[in-house]
C-alpha cells in the first residue's frame, strides 16, 4: 500500500465541531451542587491551616516562636517547648525509609512492568495493593514483634563491617540496638513502597514502546534498554514518586509511636535505640496532655502539616508535569 | 463463526471496539470463551527479548546450587540459625556466581543484565514474602484468642491480667464510625469527581491542587483538625468526631479513584445523551454515573479500607473506651485499631494476646473489603468490555 499525502480538505472536515449545549435551570442547580461539594475540600484544607494556627498561638507565645523551632525540650509544667530534635528525627526516619524503599520499589515497578510473566504479575500487583491497604498499626505490631530480632542482627553487622561510614556508627560499642530509627525506618519503608511503586509504574508505562523495542532491536540487553531508555524517560516522574513516598514517611504516626524508644533530643546514631518524630510525639503525649501542652502539640502538628504539604505538592507537580508532557 | 474467530484472537487482534458490541449481545448456544486474564487485554504484555537457552539454564542452576551450599556451609560453620541470614548469604553468593559465570561464557554486558534481572526478581520476592510473613504472623498470633466470646464481649469488667474480655465494643465503634465517615465523604467525593471531570468548572484547577494536598495529609493532622474545631468546642470526644476525621481522609482517595473511573466512560455515551436532548444533569445522573457504578463502588470500598485501619485520628477524636458505647454522638468510643493500640501500650501478655486477636479481626475486615473491591471492580470492567 502506497502512502498518500493527506488531503487537507478532508483533514479539516475531521476536526470535531463545537458542541453547543443549552444550560437549563436543572443544570445550574446541579453545577452549584457539585461545585459546593468540591469546595468542601477547600474549606477543609484552609480550615486545617487556620484552626491549627489559632490554637497553637498560646504555646508559641509561651515558648517563643524562634525557640520552638531551635531547641529540643518538652517541659509542659513551665511551658518550655522546642521541637528541633523531633524535626531532625522525623527527617532521619524518613531518610532511612527512603534508602530502603526506593531500590525495592523501583525494582518492583520494573519487575511488574518489564520482567514478570503475566501470571506472576497478577499476584504481584495484588500483593502491592494489599500492602497499601494494610493498616499502619499492623505494620507497627509486626515490625515490633517479628522484625526487630532480624533487623538488630543486620544493624550489628552493618556497624561491625561498615562503621567507617558515619551513618553506621554507635555512640559506644555495646549500645542497645532495639527500637532504633533504623528499625522504624525499615518498617516505614515497607509502608511507602506501594505508593512509590504504583506511581513509578504509571510513569514508566508511558514510555513509548517503540523506543524500548528499538533499543532491544539494536542489540541492547534488557538492562541496557532500561538504563538508556526507560529510566531517563521516567526520571522526573520517579523523582516525584520518591518525594511522594517521603511525604508519606514524614507523616507516619502509629508504627513509629509503637516501635521507637521516644526521645525529645535528636539521636544522630541511627542504628541505636532512641529517636522520635513529630507525629509520634503527638500520638504519645496527647492522651495525658493538658491545656498548654495540647496547644504545643497542635503547634507541632502545624509544623508537620506545613512540611508534608510542601513535599506533597512539589511531588505532585513533578508527576503531573511528566504526565502532561507524555 | 465470525464471533468465534474474534474471540479466539482477541489478544492478538485488539479489536476492542468490535468486542464491546459483541459483549452486549445475548449469549448464544455456542459459549464464547472468556479470556482468562482481563489484565492481559488492558495492559501490555511484557516484551520478552529472548528465551533462555540450555547453557544459560545450566548456569542458573549452578549458581543456585553454589548459593545454597555455600550459605549452608557458612551457617553450619558459624552457627547461624536464622532463616533470613541463610537467605541473604545464599542470594549474595548466587549473585556473584551468576555474574562470574555469565561474564566468563558470554560478556560483561550479559552478566550485568543477568545480575539486574536477579535483583529485580528478588525485589518482587521480597514484596510477596513481606506480605505473606505479616499475614501469617498475625494469623498465628491471633487465632488462639479468637472465639465467640471474644467477638461478643467488651473490656469493661476485665482486669488487665484476667482472661476473657473481647472486641465487641471496638467492632461496634468501627462500624458506626465507618458508616458516618462513608455517608459524609462518599457523596462529596463523587460529586467532586463529577465536578472535576464532567463539569470542569472554573475551580477545577484549584480543587485538584487541594485534593492533591489532602491526599498527603498525615492522618494525625486530620485528627488534630477535628479535635480543634469539634472536640475542643465543648462537644467532647465522640464516634461522630472520629467519623468526621476519617471522612477527611476518605475524600481524596475516593475522589481520585472515582475520577479515574469517570475517565474510562466512553465519550460516545455522553454525546448520545446530549444528542437525545438530555440536559447535563440528566446525562450525568442517568447515563454516566450508572455506567460507572461498579467503579464508583470500588472507589468507595477502597476509601473505607484505607480509613478503617487508621488509629491516630481516632485517638485524638474518640479517645477510646473499654466498655460499649452504642451512641456515636456522645461520649468516648473505641474502635478496632485504637483498641489494639491501647492494649499494646500495656506491657503484659494477656493484653498483648488480646491485641493480636484484635489485629486478626482487623486484617480479616481489610481483606474482605479488598476482595470485595476487586470482585466488583472486575465485574464492572467486564460489563464495560473494551469500550475504553
Amino acid at each position: 500500500m502506497a502512502l498518500t499525502t493527506p488531503d487537507l480538505q478532508a483533514l479539516e472536515e475531521q476536526v470535531p465541531r463545537d458542541i453547543a449545549r443549552t444550560v437549563t435551570r436543572g443544570d445550574r442547580i446541579f453545577r452549584t451542587l457539585c461545585a459546593s461539594a468540591a469546595a468542601v475540600s477547600l474549606f477543609i484544607i484552609g480550615g486545617t491551616a487556620l484552626f491549627l494556627a489559632i490554637k497553637s498561638i498560646p504555646a508559641l507565645q509561651e515558648a517563643g516562636l524562634v525557640s520552638f523551632f531551635t531547641t529540643s525540650v518538652w517541659n509542659p509544667t513551665v511551658g518550655d517547648f522546642g521541637v528541633l530534635g523531633l524535626l531532625i528525627g522525623t527527617i532521619i526516619i524518613a531518610t532511612v525509609s527512603l534508602l530502603v524503599a526506593v531500590p525495592l520499589a523501583i525494582g518492583l515497578a520494573l519487575f511488574i512492568n518489564e520482567y514478570s510473566p503475566a501470571r506472576i504479575r497478577r499476584i504481584l500487583t495484588s500483593s502491592v495493593d494489599l500492602l497499601a491497604a494494610m493498616p499502619s498499626i499492623i505494620f507497627g505490631m509486626w515490625g515490633f514483634f517479628a522484625l526487630q530480632a532480624p533487623l538488630v542482627g543486620v544493624a550489628s553487622w552493618l556497624n561491625l563491617h561498615l562503621s567507617a561510614i558515619p551513618f553506621f556508627r554507635l555512640s559506644e560499642p555495646d549500645a542497645p540496638l532495639l527500637r532504633s530509627s533504623f528499625i522504624v525506618g525499615t518498617v516505614v519503608a515497607l509502608m511507602i513502597v506501594p505508593i512509590i511503586t504504583s506511581v513509578s509504574r504509571d510513569v514508566m508505562a508511558q514510555c513509548p514502546r517503540s523506543q524500548c523495542e528499538a533499543a532491544l532491536a539494536l542489540g541492547g540487553s534488557r538492562w541496557g534498554m532500561i538504563k538508556e531508555v526507560l529510566l531517563p524517560f521516567g526520571k522526573a516522574g520517579i523523582t516525584g514518586a520518591v518525594l511522594l513516598g517521603f511525604g508519606r514517611a514524614l507523616g507516619e504516626t502509629i508504627a513509629v509511636a509503637l516501635i521507637i524508644a521516644f526521645t525529645i533530643e535528636a539521636n544522630p546514631y541511627v542504628l541505636e535505640q532512641g529517636g522520635g518524630s513529630i507525629a509520634s510525639l503527638i500520638a504519645i503525649k496527647f492522651p495525658e496532655a493538658q491545656d498548654l501542652e495540647i496547644s504545643a502539640l497542635i503547634a507541632a502538628g502545624l509544623a508537620l502539616f506545613g512540611m508534608t504539604l510542601l513535599v506533597n505538592l512539589g511531588a505532585r507537580a513533578i508527576v503531573r508535569r511528566t504526565q502532561i508532557a507524555a | 463463526m465470525l464471533e468465534r474467530l474474534f474471540a479466539e484472537h482477541r489478544l492478538q487482534l485488539e479489536v476492542d471496539v468490535h468486542m464491546s458490541l459483541l459483549d452486549e449481545r445475548p449469549v448464544d448456544e455456542t459459549p464464547v470463551p472468556e479470556p482468562q486474564d482481563p489484565e492481559l487485554i488492558e495492559e501490555q504484555v511484557p516484551f520478552r527479548p529472548r528465551a533462555l537457552v540450555r547453557s544459560e539454564r545450566i548456569e542458573i542452576l549452578l549458581a543456585a546450587a553454589a548459593g545454597v551450599t555455600g550459605s549452608g556451609v557458612m551457617c553450619l560453620l558459624f552457627d547461624w540459625t536464622h532463616v533470613l541470614t541463610f537467605a541473604i548469604w545464599a542470594l549474595l553468593i548466587f549473585l556473584v556466581s551468576i555474574y562470574l559465570l555469565a561474564r566468563d561464557s558470554q560478556s560483561p554486558i550479559v552478566a550485568t543484565d543477568r545480575l539486574i534481572t536477579t535483583l529485580v526478581w528478588t525485589s518482587g520476592g521480597i514484596a510477596v514474602a513481606v506480605l505473606a510473613w505479616m499475614l501469617g504472623y498475625v494469623v498465628v498470633k491471633g487465632i488462639a484468642g479468637l472465639n465467640y466470646e471474644y467477638l461478643t464481649s467488651d473490656m469493661s469488667k476485665v482486669g488487665p491480667l484476667d482472661d476473657g474480655g473481647g472486641v465487641f465494643h471496638a467492632l461496634v465503634g468501627t462500624l458506626e464510625q465507618m458508616l458516618i465517615a462513608s455517608v459524609l465523604s462518599i457523596p462529596i467525593a463523587i460529586l467532586t469527581a463529577v465536578y472535576l471531570h464532567e463539569i470542569r468548572g472554573r475551580l477545577a484547577g484549584i480543587v485538584r491542587f487541594v485534593i492533591d494536598a489532602m491526599s498527603g495529609l498525615p492522618s494525625i493532622v486530620a485528627g488534630l483538625f477535628i479535635y480543634t474545631v469539634w472536640v475542643l468546642q465543648g462537644r467532647g470526644p465522640s464516634g461522630l468526631a472520629a467519623g468526621l476525621a476519617l471522612a477527611i481522609l476518605m475524600i481524596p482517595t475516593v475522589t481520585r479513584t472515582a475520577e479515574e473511573m469517570l475517565k474510562t466512560i466512553d465519550d460516545g455515551l455522553r454525546e448520545s445523551a446530549l444528542a437525545l436532548g438530555a440536559p447535563q444533569w440528566r446525562s450525568v445522573m442517568q447515563v454516566v454515573l450508572p455506567t460507572a457504578r461498579s467503579g464508583l463502588i470500588t472507589a468507595s470500598i477502597l476509601g473505607v479500607a484505607r480509613a478503617v485501619g487508621e488509629t491516630a485520628p481516632v485517638l485524638l477524636t474518640a479517645f477510646g473506651s473499654s466498655s460499649i458505647n452504642w451512641s456515636p454522638f456522645n461520649g468516648p468510643q473505641a474502635d478496632l485499631p485504637l483498641y489494639i493500640y491501647q492494649l499494646l501500650r500495656q506491657p503484659n501478655p494477656a493484653q498483648i494476646a488480646r491485641a493480636w486477636s484484635g489485629a486478626l479481626v482487623l486484617v480479616l475486615l481489610v481483606l474482605i473489603l479488598f476482595v470485595l473491591a476487586r470482585v466488583i471492580g472486575e465485574r464492572g470492567a467486564r460489563v464495560r468490555g473494551g469500550s475504553r
